[in-house]
């Protein structure tokens, strides 16, 4: 039993950085914006977050810290996809390559320091409770955030004014321009927020994942919340879904490992960049009725005056 | 005050040449201001990077083997940007390439096997990089699969390949339980040009390939198709061509070429396999082909530029203790500054000081 608790944990642990960086990503790419420069976001999110809470001490500042160096990535890409009309495939590649380098750079300071790492939730009596207790009542705050910020984008999308606008937007921004939304900036605001999460995503893994800082951390974790979106077919809820699947291949290989079950090491921890291919061929042959991606998904705009 | 975007009547074909002179040039300026920031002094620092490798005639041997898998690689993927389709896994079809090449020299140690030995590695190298390109290729042209996705997952598992091979059954025995394989026989080794140097014939090849390239995009219906499908997809609907089968043939020519440059990366300066072969050659090549401009003959001094870098950065490490992530920040860069100049081929930027006044009339 204990085992199995434990396992969840993991699971929820290594879910939540996808979530977040696929929740960021859902908005920008339902803009009509594909930003491939997530894992380039959150590797230099890493570094900042992990970082800022050497530097103070403090799980919240980290957090920040990892936001914002997200930000003002994404607003890199922002500059060149939208305000220069460059292609986006290219300029993620560069943001990516750019944020390795980057994270590299700012993270060599650091690299073999060690922090506390965020606190667990514990409420008396109710987080002791077997089983459910922990698993409900004792994760890091960050899993908390990061559901309760799906939801958020669930309704943002689906019941709100703005959340239509967007969803217009990456569906056809030759219409919603015409109708006088600044395509532009409500593109540039997705992006921002795929950057914000991207970042924090990023800023998990030293926080709350692992206590420490090593270049490439996020190994490929990025790219896998990239064919998350696609896997939910770009709705808040699949994602959810989506991520802790991922999360759950992830531990189990681990567990598979650690089990020594004769399968060489290697080949366990290919596991969940196989699953990502097959995944995304299983969907994407299920769908040959129809895409369901964004229309605009991808395409540069330039407004014509 | 706004910057807005006028499309140019046609491509200019004055800033298409011009455009990666400024993006070097605004490169350069953005190093010199991160170098001070890093408290180094940057005149010395740029000298170290750009000028001091070409003084030396070692440094410029290692420039040309830097160069050689970059370009090659390189020189695969500009076909298939050209034909839009997105082979971001170079460095997943390089690294299979080598451990299938390697496959003949680690079976045929010891034997005194002969000559066939080594273009047996090449061709077993070249065809395995292809049928791994093909994967991410048959998963889009028949399920419709995103290619960029399924290509750079599999860098991650052709790594993890490589990694368990010289981990477990192809370890050194003599290795003292370092992941490597033993030092390739003499007649599985790429042999080099100069007795005691470092260039070697895997550099004339990628200059064969260069010249290949410019003769099948320059001369050949096939070239012609595969850009129009790239630049004109329509059209190229109305003319009869066949984009799935040209997404097949460009991933296949680039995972071979990259499988190729693999195989003699790890047959020729390298000597044996090992985890670690490529520092990061497949990502590069993209920057290479950006900035070359998806030319052959562009890639190739491209490619000869960002070898530069990587000496550059290693000189810069040992005399200035400038960390090696330097040179992957001033890779990102240039990418950055090479696309931005290429949209001015595109289009006129222009300023406007007040915003435009947009008319809302009632509908």
């Amino acid at each position: 039993m204990e085992l199995i608790e434990a396992i969840i944990l993991s699971v929820l642990a290594a879910s939540t950085p996808l979530l977040l960086a696929a929740t960021g990503e859902l908005v920008t790419e339902r803009s009509g914006v594909l930003n491939l420069g997530v894992e380039g976001m959150m590797i230099v999110g890493a570094a900042c977050g992990f970082g800022g809470a050497w530097l103070t001490g403090s799980i919240i500042v980290g957090a920040l810290c990892g936001i914002l160096a997200g930000t003002l990535m994404s607003l890199l890409f922002a500059g060149m996809a939208l305000g220069l009309a460059v292609n986006q495939v290219a300029t993620g590649l560069a943001l990516t390559i750019f944020g390795t380098g980057l994270s590299g750079l700012i993270g060599a300071g650091f690299v073999g320091e060690r922090i506390t790492p965020a606190p667990h939730l514990y409420i008396p009596f109710i987080t002791n409770i077997p089983l459910i207790g922990r698993i409900l009542f004792g994760e890091d705050g960050f899993v908390y955030l990061s559901l309760a910020l799906i939801a958020a984008v669930w309704w943002f999308l689906y019941r709100t004014r703005a959340g239509l606008i967007v969803r217009a937007c990456g569906d056809n921004h030759v219409s919603a321009h015409a109708l006088g939304y600044p395509v532009l900036r409500i593109r540039m605001y997705a992006v921002m927020f795929g950057g914000a999460c991207a970042g924090l995503a990023g800023a998990y893994l030293p926080l709350a994942y692992t206590p420490f800082f090593i270049p490439g951390m996020t190994a490929g974790r990025g790219w896998i919340a990239l064919a998350l979106t696609v896997f939910a077919s770009w709705r808040p809820g699949r994602l959810v879904i989506g991520a802790y699947l991922f999360g759950a291949v992830t531990i189990l290989q681990l567990h598979a490992q650690g089990a020594g079950i004769g399968i060489p090491s290697q080949f366990m921890s290919s596991l969940p960049y196989l699953a990502t291919v097959i995944v995304l061929v299983l969907l994407s042959r299920a769908r040959t009725g129809g895409s369901t991606a964004p229309a605009a998904l991808g395409t540069v705009f330039v407004p014509d005056r | 005050m706004q910057l807005v975007l006028e499309k140019r009547a046609e491509r200019s074909k004055t800033v298409a040449l011009i455009s990666p002179l400024i993006a070097i040039g605004l490169t350069i300026v953005t190093m010199t201001i991160l170098f001070a920031v890093m408290g180094k002094n940057p005149i010395l620092a740029l000298y170290v990077y750009f000028i001091a490798p070409l003084a030396d005639g070692y440094s410029l041997q290692e420039i040309a083997v830097k160069a050689t898998p970059l370009v090659m690689i390189a020189i695969g993927l500009s076909l298939c940007y050209l034909a839009n389709a997105w082979n971001i896994g170079a460095e997943g079809q390089f690294l299979m390439g080598a451990v299938a090449g390697s496959w003949i020299a680690v079976k045929t140690q010891g034997i005194e096997a002969g000559h066939w030995v080594l273009p047996a590695m090449l061709l077993l190298g070249a065809i395995a990089g292809a049928l791994y390109a093909l994967i991410p290729a048959i998963c889009k042209v028949k399920f419709g699969a995103s290619e960029i996705l399924t290509s750079l997952m599999l860098v991650y598992v052709a790594d993890l390949l490589l990694d368990y091979l010289v981990r477990g059954p192809w370890r050194d025995p003599q290795g003292f339980n370092f992941p490597t394989t033993a030092e390739f026989d003499p007649v599985a080794t790429v042999p080099t040009l100069i007795e005691g140097g470092r260039l070697h014939l895997g550099s004339i090849l990628a200059l064969i390939v260069v010249a290949a390239g410019a003769v099948l995009l320059g001369k050949t219906i096939k070239g012609f198709e595969i850009r129009v499908v790239g630049a004109a997809p329509r059209a190229a609907r109305f003319g009869g061509f066949n984009a799935n089968q040209l997404i097949l043939l460009t991933f296949a020519i680039s995972g071979a070429l990259s499988g190729l440059a693999g195989i003699i990366e790890v047959a020729g300066p390298v000597g044996h396999l090992q985890p670690g072969i490529s520092p990061g050659y497949g990502f590069t090549a993209i920057i290479v082909a950006f900035l070359g401009r998806l030319n052959p003959v562009g890639i190739l001094i491209a490619g000869l530029f960002l070898a530069l870098t990587f000496i550059g950065g290693e000189q810069a490490q040992i005399a200035m203790k400038i960390p090696l992530d330097v040179t992957k920040v001033f890779q990102g860069v240039l990418l950055f500054y090479v696309l931005a100049c290429d949209s001015l081929i595109l289009y006129r930027f222009r300023i406007i000081f007040s915003a435009p006044q947009v008319a809302r009339g009632t509908h």
